[in-house]
């Protein structure tokens, strides 16, 4: 199994994190697992939309001491 | 110290100038010594290919001969790099040089990957380049009407430019009084219509008033060039009469060839901007891999807190200050109507309604930019 990449897209406003974690997949192979971590709310909704969207697979999503930690798999 | 600069553009240069004036004694007394290698002996200033794109400049108003931006003190070479051996401190570059060093600032930016989407370089104007900005002009004067698609790849610099050139394609036909006979159709890849949720708020209703139609969570996948389809990742088809396009970008190749970084991202600490396992080595501008705005303004803040700190390790051994991450980009609204977007890591940004001022100190910044980047402002 490949390794977790992370994306620490904290704090960040501009591109944003679901913009990171697009940009992210496209440099992932097909069966990698990204790990992106937000603190913006809105990721716990809109990277879901996403991956549901493309047909990618949520691994995890949870809520640490408020950041988002959501693991994607590329499928395609 | 040796202090070396790999990259005469925005980042490079600011940060040269910064440097230079921080240890005028320094460099006087031999104890330092700044060296900068680029690619080439002419500046572009980059934001300008916008307005060559809607042919409101021309092009040789984008240059200046980089040698006559810089403090003499610094020792300018165009040679470009093409090895760095971070673990011997030391780079080769083109010509066969070798140039060793204590502080290494790689400011080396990004490029534009169309070719990246199947049938996208073929088939869509774009402005990143002198070339292809010219070419977009070209494009537009000779177009009749009919559906205009603006589709923006990841990652890309200047995340303002997806807005602005669309509204600068709506004022451009408008003005050419072809309203009724063009639709300009945005697109963008994420849930709304810019990355930043306040710029979002007032640029979606502002394309409700002005007619522009819009479609969000659109990743392109690929251009059909003969019957004029654009397919996105998510599943659609867009028809298209003319397809302009912000493409993905990348990092230089001499990055990724070099192991430094993927995609020739090089992996940066967010505060201190040196790379990761180099404390000696400092990055900025488009080629870090910091989740930020790949922007000028963005080069321009972190060049001037790597300057403070290169210059206090030459001082007294210590970096002093962390960069907070700000970011400041104007918005062109239109032909005539901008605002703008200031945050850093901690401030989200708040930008006003657009107004006739903003846009004409954003016209001012385009001379200004000059003493910007000779850092006198
Ligand atoms: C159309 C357009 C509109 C834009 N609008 C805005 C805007 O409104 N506001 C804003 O803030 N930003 C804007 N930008 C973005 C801005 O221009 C860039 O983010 C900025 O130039 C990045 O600075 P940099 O120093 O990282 O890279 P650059 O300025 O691109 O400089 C890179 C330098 O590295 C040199 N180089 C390359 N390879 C090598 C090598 N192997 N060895 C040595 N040197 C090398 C090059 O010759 C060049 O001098 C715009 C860009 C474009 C294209």
């Amino acid at each position: 199994m490949s390794d977790v990449r992370v994306i620490d897209a904290c704090n960040t406003f501009c591109p944003g994190p679901l913009m990171e974690l697009i940009a992210g997949m496209k440099q992932a192979e097909v069966g990698d697992v990204i790990e992106l971590l937000s603190s913006d709310a809105g990721s716990a909704a809109d990277v879901p939309e996403w991956i549901n969207k493309v047909g990618h697979e949520m691994v995890s999503s949870e809520q640490v001491d408020g950041v988002w930690h959501i693991k994607v798999r590329k499928m395609k | 110290m040796r202090i070396l600069i790999v990259g005469g553009g925005m980042g490079g240069t600011i940060l040269g100038n910064n440097l230079a004036r921080r240890l005028k004694s320094e460099l006087a007394n031999g104890k330092a010594r700044i060296t900068m290698l680029s690619a080439s002996d002419r500046h572009m200033y980059q934001p300008g290919l916008l307005y060559v794109a809607v042919g409101q400049m021309m092009p040789d108003q984008l240059y200046r001969d980089q040698r006559s931006l810089l403090e003499p003190e610094i020792d300018f070479h165009v040679d470009p790099v093409e090895e760095f051996d971070l673990d011997n401190n030391r780079v080769k570059t083109k010509s066969g040089k070798t140039h060793e060093y204590d502080v290494l600032a790689i400011a080396t930016g990004s490029r534009i990957v169309p070719e990246a989407i199947p049938g996208l370089a073929e088939h869509a104007e774009y402005f990143y380049t002198e070339e292809s900005a010219v070419k977009m002009y070209n494009r537009l004067r000779e177009f009749q009407g009919g559906k205009v698609v603006v589709a923006v790849g990841v990652p890309h610099k200047c995340p303002m430019a997806p807005l602005e050139i669309t509204f600068m394609l709506h004022d451009y036909f408008k003005h050419r009084g072809m309203s009724d006979k063009v639709q300009v159709h945005y697109t963008y890849p994420i849930g709304r219509t810019h990355g930043l949720e306040p710029v979002a708020k007032w640029a979606t209703p502002e394309f409700d008033r002005l007619g522009i139609t819009y479609e969000t969570l659109f990743n392109m996948k690929e251009v059909d060039g003969a019957d004029k389809v654009l397919h996105s990742e998510e599943g659609s088809a867009i028809n298209y009469d003319l397809l302009i396009t912000v493409p993905a970008h990348k990092g230089m190749e001499v990055i990724e060839k070099n192991g430094l970084g993927q995609s020739g991202w090089i992996p940066t600490d967010r505060h201190r901007l040196t790379m990761e396992g180099h404390d000696n080595v400092f990055v900025l501008g488009d080629t870090t891999n910091l989740p930020i705005s790949k922007a000028g303004s963005t080069a321009h803040f972190e060049a001037e807190a790597i300057a403070e700190n290169i210059a206090a390790m030459a001082k007294i051994g210590t970096p002093v200050r962390d960069y907070d991450g700000k970011v400041f980009c104007f918005i062109e609204a239109g032909r005539d109507r901008a605002t703008y977007a200031m945050f850093n890591y901690q401030n989200p940004p708040d930008p006003k309604p657009p107004t006739k001022a903003v846009h004409w100190f954003k016209m001012a910044y385009n001379q200004l930019y000059w003493a910007s980047a000779r850092g006198l402002l």
